[in-house]
């Protein structure tokens, strides 16, 4: 007998696997809704129009993996009926599953707002709504590299960021509402970006809810850790 | 249909309305000669609850639910110290019938047991003994019903219990527990011979019955544990074999967020 055979046999091994191919397949769904993101900021900020077309066809993709991750997640579920630790993390799948796909639908809209503008130039050159997608891709990055290490601090972190894409949005939204003063004709364009910024600022928030799922994994506490649809709140701020 | 039978027997040990927990166990040690099966287990039963009792094979399950109406006293060698409590009253004192504690407390165990007669006198030898004179054919009828067997037995009363299912011969025995109106069914891995039809049979019964009685069930079988039980408690054996309670808490809870280390791995299968 060699020394490994000796050691506590790693029990549930298929189970084991299955688990860790989900993860994977998070990963992997997260790498695509990121390319999305970035690349429909892209296409906008340079009015490609067939580079905003591949983003829909991408987001075709995103959707139909989020349903087989789905589909994965359910027949787990009823063949190794899993408990404690296992069952948070395997609900807490589903749930990010969903929070990616609508974050794909954030750029799937931005690249809609693109073809929709047609021929009409943008009202202005585009430089904060780019760092807006810089930055909420890379909180939905490390918030997915704390889901899959389970990493229940940088999970806490991760959300206080958000006040630096809403700091973002509010510029974005003063200076647009400035030139629809100067111009009230520019209003239909102003109102493209005004979208756009939105959308971005929607994806920071969802990454907020996949830190919460990290939590929930580690502690079986879902915390609100700040109220993703505080609409209310955003108004305010606003001017 | 309560109201139709008498009470079979004055009862010593007083029952008291007030009390949610029926048995309590206060350092409960049980031996067999010099091995101790069970060390310091200190846990409350609620009332009309059920309650289940998992771990690994030989932690002490059946031992400890044995001493919940003295049956372990059969084993030649066992003995307890500590306390067991019913209502609050000692049920190892000395003043205390063992026989009216197995009235009180009955128990089903892991193969159905019919006696070798017809399904009537499976029911109805069982509440003669225990001094029952009111009418048999109700009490038959009764019993049968909250076992959830009437209606496939009752134009075979006369048929032999064996001649059963064995997912009907467990409600027999259920049954049968029944009759004597206890107010606790200790269950020892019940379903554990039925087919998974039989089972869910058992398991809803389970859940039924807790509206009027205590049930304590020891299964293998931790979706069983997590289907029917409110409560749940997990046992594990020390280094010398000896079996103790690692966590005791309300199922949802230990299911989905169990607090210990060694629960979270026994119930996730992934125990050394
Ligand atoms: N009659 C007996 N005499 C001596 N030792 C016994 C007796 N019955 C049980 N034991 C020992 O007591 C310990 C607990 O046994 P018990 O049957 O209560 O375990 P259990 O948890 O019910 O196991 P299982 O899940 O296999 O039914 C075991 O080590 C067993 O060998
Ligand atoms: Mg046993």
């Amino acid at each position: 007998m060699d020394d490994k055979s000796k050691e506590t046999p790693v029990l549930r091994k298929t189970f084991e696997n299955e688990l860790q191919q989900l993860k994977d397949e998070i990963l992997l769904l997260g790498s695509m809704v990121e390319q999305s993101i970035l690349e429909s900021v892209e296409a906008l900020k340079k009015r490609d129009i067939p580079a905003a077309e591949r983003i829909l066809e991408l987001d075709k993709k995103v959707n139909a993996k989020r349903y087989a991750i789905e589909n994965q997640v359910m027949i787990v579920i009823a063949t190794q009926q899993p408990m404690a630790h296992d069952l948070r993390l395997l609900a807490s799948i589903m749930e990010i599953n969903g929070e990616l796909e609508r974050m794909g639908d954030y750029a799937k809209g931005i690249a809609t707002i693109n073809i929709r503008m047609g021929e009409q130039a943008l009202l202005k050159p585009l430089i904060d709504i780019p760092r807006m997608a810089q930055k909420g891709v890379d909180m939905l990055h490390r918030a997915l590299t704390a889901f899959i290490n389970e990493d229940v601090e940088a999970a806490r972190l991760i959300p206080a960021e958000d006040d630096e894409v809403d700091a973002l949005y509010n510029q974005v939204y003063r200076e647009l509402i400035t030139l629809i003063i100067q111009d009230p004709t520019s209003i239909e364009r102003a109102n493209w970006l005004l979208w756009a910024a939105h959308n971005l600022e929607r994806v920071a928030d969802r990454v907020t809810n996949i830190c919460e799922r990290t939590i929930f994994i580690a502690t079986g506490k879902i915390k609100d850790i700040r109220s993703s649809d505080d609409e209310a709140q955003k108004l305010k701020n606003s001017p | 249909m309560t109201h139709t039978i008498e009470k079979i027997k004055t009862q010593r040990i007083k029952v008291s309305e007030k009390l949610v927990y029926v048995l309590e166990t206060k350092k409960l040690n049980i031996y067999y000669d010099d091995f101790r099966a069970i060390s310091e287990v200190n846990m409350k039963i609620e009332r009309n609850k059920v309650t289940a009792i998992i771990g690994p094979s030989g932690c002490g399950k059946s031992t400890l639910l044995r001493s919940f109406n003295r049956m372990n006293e059969l084993v030649q060698g066992s003995r307890i110290s500590g306390e067991v409590l019913f209502h609050g009253q000692n049920l190892y004192a000395p003043d205390v019938d063992p026989v009216e504690v197995r009235h009180r407390i009955g128990m089903v165990f892991q193969k159905p047991n019919p006696f070798p007669k017809s399904i009537y006198e499976n029911i109805a030898w069982g509440a003669r003994v225990h001094g029952f004179k009111g009418n048999m054919d109700e009490l038959v009828e009764y019993s049968l019903r909250q076992a959830a067997l009437w209606e496939e037995v009752k134009d075979i009363l006369d048929h032999s219990g064996l001649a059963l299912s064995g997912g009907q011969q467990q409600r027999l025995c259920i049954a049968r527990a029944l009759a004597v109106q206890p107010e606790v069914i200790l269950m020892d891995e019940p379903a554990s011979a039925l087919d998974p039809i039989s089972t869910l049979h058992i398991e809803d019964l389970i859940r039924e019955l807790s509206n009027h009685y205590t049930i304590l069930i020891v299964t293998h079988n931790m979706q069983q544990a997590a289907r029917v039980s409110d409560f749940t408690a997990f046992f594990n054996m020390n280094g010398d074999r000896s079996g103790y309670l690692v966590e005791y808490d309300n199922t949802n809870q230990l299911f989905t967020m169990p607090k210990n280390k060694l629960t979270e791995d026994y119930i996730t299968g992934r125990f050394g």
